[in-house]
């Protein structure tokens, strides 16, 4: 911990209280800001459809419902079937279990090599990776079909899996990578001299200690995974469409009503796995990142 | 060697399964149906579909994906193309029917339509987006009017206004309503709705022959008329007829704003009126539908079509549904859901409200003397890059303070540019 | 052999993840070379037809908005975020009791798609329906809030929502960056009786260099990737004023049918991207290692 708070010695001065109530009021100013969006989002979804009509978008519900809620999960329709997000939800958590796991691990690997078995060209292939998370994916959309449909992939949560899979080895590479260049190499020589191999030196004495940045990374992928719209519109058929396609059928309609309460509740339920992750693993990933992704 | 290679022999696998139980055997026809009629009335209506296809003993895969006017669902349809694993039937209209066609990638549904005599119950214009190279390649659902004006009656009728018939009497009549205080045109500021009120104007400016120079034959001897000048003249008219607020606003809640008085008019296709009647609200009465000022009818046809598959059940599937979807008791149900009339001109209109009757009775008029017409805003009358083009232009112009004459001379540019 | 075998395993390893990166992200942008060359409209075609694509391209002036909202864009949701997640980090890092909370609701945007970030700032930046009427109707009738619907506004009204969006997240790793730093200087520091922000200033904010390496690549691959939050937040417009390379180019290649022209607005887009990431990261990368 950086001790950085105001020394003792000046004591309870006026000056420090006028400069902690500056401190939390403008904390509290931020913490408005960044919560807006959300109030905005929670009461819209417990308003009835009249009342959003009529009323102001920044304002407490009047009488508040949850039928919203209830229909966004059940009940709205996404096409022919009106059973809400529910049936979608599945796709996405067979989605992007396998798709993070895959991916954390060969990224793990991965900066296990470019960190501490450095090769001829390693550098060049980290860069080379680096540089791949920087490519706009409305391109890779139409090469990326055609290679699923040689791989007979298309249209299948493998096709999907496999997309992920690929275009996360960039960030997840770069996490470990970063991570795992702070632990001195003296440890794999070490180990080497006592006639440890690769996988068991990875096994035994590098993966015990990457649980702070193995949280990052799941952390990390699972909300790109999971927010992922434009692989799952373009690589699913009927049946393998993700949760976030769910969501914009639910959300755009082109000619038909909109339910505004609807569509906020829905988008409220389609985040929650991703909130819940924050919330519940954010003190880990303060933490993993502290405990060195970052020092770099 | 890893990790990757194991995975992908595995994902084989798992497909392989998966594609071995999806052909088991022959089980009556089967169709899998892209379409972004995702929600309310859509929905419904699409429903009705379904039901028709599985009472004839076919197994329907639904679809959807909604998005941006079709947008979403083209990207998904591009990628499935791409990868050999086309769906079986596709929502499709315009001219982007022949575009697919010409890739080669859409069946040949000539026997369905002769059987069934398409070509003696479908308007001859509507008809013609359904063919390539003469051969029936897609089943019209529906016609939309796209050249709607909309109003409130109570609000006309409180400030002495009739429902205008040219360009001149809305001006005034829009003039007096601001001075009342009402805001003259309810509009919302996507470049879509901002191409459907210029398409309106620009049918009552050029005339029928006019617009079907400029926007179906891109003339550039028309585009570059003194005549398009005055439309975009009309079109800063428009944009000072509008609240402070219309940007990115939805068109459903502009439709709401003349629902409650707030607005007076709004130019729209008739999907408001879907809106107006599930508010309660009852035409000629709360609410009036007249065609905008000038002749002729913009229409705006929902197809399908069908693309190559393999498989006896698909193929019989795609039979079976373009049958139905241009059988009279789907047009007729269909449409009363969805706001549209039938697009076969011999279905009984008994139920249909009086907005319908009047779409009815103007498009059998405007058929006969060739002023039915393609709109260009919901892509009916050119292609994606140049109505694009266009829309850029339009929507440029109307968001900004750009004069007639450079917005004519930007409109040439971009259409010979996109061609 | 078996010795041989061992030393070959890193190679061996790491080759899966380079044949994917070499096939899919650079085969693919080499694909997407070849397309821009040609006339491909609905679906590829691959006879070359010249650079006809370039010039159309260079001749519409919405691509040229797109291009000026991209540095419009990139620079300031990039330096903003940075600066912002800094001053926060450093807020939060004075010992403050809430700071759990106060870390959740800061790092939570992050966790939902710009698709849901787009639409709520839509209709908190309407004038009608959000801030500016809710403060108008405390009586403040001259207040005025309209850059989403303003043409040359509502460029920064998506840096507004990026922003937001973002800077938790850069905010957390500044946090952590700071929670990092070797506590026996700062201590020495403090007892040389050097000022507060001196400490920061000179000391602190030096010491975490790497982490502006992080924070600028997870920015900067936000910023190329803010596709879903235009469309959700403006859908491009007014007009097309905050139109972006990913939307113009989405826009061709899906809705427009005018693949080639796609291609063609792709490649500039990345030689643009290369052209600014590829200096920087070679020069940390770099700095690090020699």
């Amino acid at each position: 911990m950086t001790d950085l708070g105001f020394p003792q010695s000046q004591g309870r001065n006026w000056g420090h209280v006028a400069l902690r109530c500056l401190l939390f009021l403008l904390l509290g100013l931020f913490a408005l800001f960044y919560l807006m969006p959300l109030f905005v989002m929670v009461t819209t979804s417990l308003k009835s459809l009249e009342e959003i009509r009529t009323g102001s978008l920044v304002a407490f519900p009047r009488d508040v419902t949850f039928e919203a809620w209830r229909t966004a999960w059940s009940g709205a329709c996404t096409g022919i079937q009106c059973e809400g997000l529910r049936p979608y939800f599945w796709n996405s958590v067979i989605l992007a279990i396998p798709a993070v796991l895959i991916s954390t691990l060969i990224g793990a690997l991965n900066g296990y090599v470019i960190s501490q078995w450095k090769f001829r060209g390693a550098n060049l292939i980290f860069s080379l990776m680096l540089f791949g998370c920087f490519i706009p994916f409305q391109v890779v959309l139409l090469p990326m079909a055609r290679m699923l449909g040689l791989m007979g992939l298309a249209g299948t949560i493998p096709g999907l899996i496999f997309v992920h899979v690929i275009y996360g080895i960039g960030f997840t590479t770069l996490f470990f990578r970063n991570y795992y260049v702070t632990i001195p190499a003296e440890l794999v020589k070490a180990a080497k001299v006592d006639g440890a191999g690769f996988f068991r030196i990875f096994w035994s004495i590098f993966l015990p200690l990457s649980l702070p940045i193995i949280v990052v990374t799941v952390i990390w992928q699972f909300t790109q995974i999971w927010n992922d719209f434009l692989f799952g519109v373009s690589f699913s058929q009927a049946g393998t469409q993700p949760v976030t396609v769910a969501l914009n059928n639910i959300v755009n309609s082109t000619t038909g009503v909109k339910e505004y309460n609807v569509d906020m509740a829905a988008a409220i339920i389609a985040a929650l796995p991703t909130l819940f992750v924050y919330v519940v693993a954010g003190n880990y990933f303060i933490r993993g990142l502290t405990a060195g992704s970052v020092k770099g | 060697m890893g990790g990757l290679m194991m995975k992908k022999s595995v994902f084989t696998a798992v497909s392989a399964i998966a594609f071995a139980a999806a052909s088991v055997a022959y089980a009556g026809p089967s169709a899998e149906v892209l379409h972004w009629w995702t929600s309310g009335g859509e929905a419904k209506s699409v429903a009705v579909l379904q039901k028709e296809f599985a009472d004839n003993g076919g197994t329907w895969t639904d679809m959807p994906v909604a998005g941006g006017g079709g947008d979403a669902a083209m990207t998904a349809l591009r990628a499935r193309v791409l990868a050999g694993n086309a769906p079986t039937a596709v929502q499709l209209k315009g001219p982007a029917i022949q575009e697919w066609y010409e890739e080669g990638v859409l069946a040949d549904i000539s026997a369905v339509a002769e059987a069934e005599g398409w070509e003696g119950v479908l308007p001859a214009s509507i008809a013609g987006h359904m063919k390539c190279d003469g051969k029936w390649c897609a089943a019209p659902v529906n016609v939309h009017r796209v050249d709607w004006i909309w109003a409130n009656a109570d609000v006309l009728a409180a400030n002495g206004i009739a429902m205008p018939t040219t360009w001149d009497e809305f001006n005034a009549a829009a003039d007096k309503l601001a001075a009342a205080g009402i805001t003259p045109l309810a509009h919302g500021g996507q470049a879509w709705q901002d191409a459907t009120v210029f398409e309106a104007v620009a049918l009552g400016i050029l005339g029928p022959e006019g617009f079907h120079k400029a926007f179906v034959e891109l003339d550039m001897d028309t585009l570059k008329s003194d005549k398009m000048v005055a439309v975009f003249d009309q079109m800063r008219k428009m944009r000072g007829y509008v609240d402070a607020n219309f940007s990115g606003r939805d068109w459903n809640l502009a439709t709401a704003m003349v629902m409650n008085g707030e607005a007076a008019f709004q130019i729209m296709g008739d999907w408001a009126k879907g809106e107006f009647l599930a508010a309660g609200k009852v035409p000629g009465k709360d609410f009036l539908c007249a065609s905008v000022p000038g002749d002729g009818f913009l229409y705006n046809v929902d197809s399908f079509a069908m693309f190559k598959v393999d498989g006896d059940d698909k193929q019989a599937g795609q039979g079976l549904l373009a049958k139905l979807i241009v059988g009279q008791n789907f047009q007729k149900v269909f449409n009363l859901n969805k706001g549209s009339i039938p697009a076969r001109t011999d279905v009984a209109m008994d139920e249909f409200d009086s907005c319908a009757h009047l779409s009815a009775k103007d498009m059998s008029e405007s058929s006969a003397n060739g002023s039915l017409l393609p709109s260009y805003a919901h892509g009916m009358a050119l292609r994606g890059a140049q109505s694009g083009a266009i829309t850029d232009v339009v929507t440029a112009h109307f968001n900004s303070d750009m004069s007639s004459a450079d917005a004519v001379k930007m409109l040439a540019d971009a259409v010979a540019n996109s061609l | 052999m078996i010795e041989w075998f061992e030393r070959q395993i890193p190679k061996i390893v790491l080759a899966p993840s380079f044949m994917a990166v070499l096939v899919f992200v650079y085969g693919f942008i080499a694909w997407t070379a070849w397309i821009s060359f040609t006339r491909s409209k609905l679906l590829p075609n691959y006879e070359i037809k010249g650079v006809i694509q370039y010039e159309r391209l260079f001749a519409a002036p919405r691509w040229d908005t797109a291009m000026s909202n991209l540095f419009v864009f990139g620079t300031l949701f990039i330096v903003i975020s940075m600066l912002l997640g800094l001053l926060l980090a450093i807020l939060l890092d004075q010992k403050i009791r809430t700071e759990g909370a106060l870390r959740t609701i800061y790092l939570y945007p992050m966790a939902l798609s710009m698709i849901v970030t787009g639409t709520a700032w839509k209709w908190i930046m309407n004038p009608g329906l959000g801030i500016e009427n809710m403060v108008r109707g405390w009586g403040f009738e001259s207040f005025s809030f309209d850059w989403v619907i303003d043409p040359d506004m509502a460029i920064y009204a998506v840096v507004i929502a990026g922003v937001w969006q973002a800077s938790g997240f850069v905010m957390a790793l500044f946090l952590a960056g700071l929670r990092s730093v070797d506590e026996e200087i700062i201590k020495a520091a403090q007892i040389d009786g050097i000022p507060h922000w001196r400490i920061y200033s000179a000391i602190i904010i030096p010491s975490m260099a790497p982490i502006f390496l992080s924070a600028f690549i997870v920015l900067a691959h936000l910023a190329i990737k803010s596709f879903d939050l235009v469309i959700a937040l403006t859908g491009g417009g007014p007009g097309y004023a905050t139109d972006l390379p990913a939307t113009y180019m989405y826009a061709m290649a899906f809705s427009r049918g005018d693949i080639g022209q796609a291609a063609s607005s792709a490649m500039v887009m990345m030689g643009v991207v290369f052209a600014i990431v590829v200096p920087y990261l070679y020069s940390e990368l770099r700095a690090k290692h020699d």
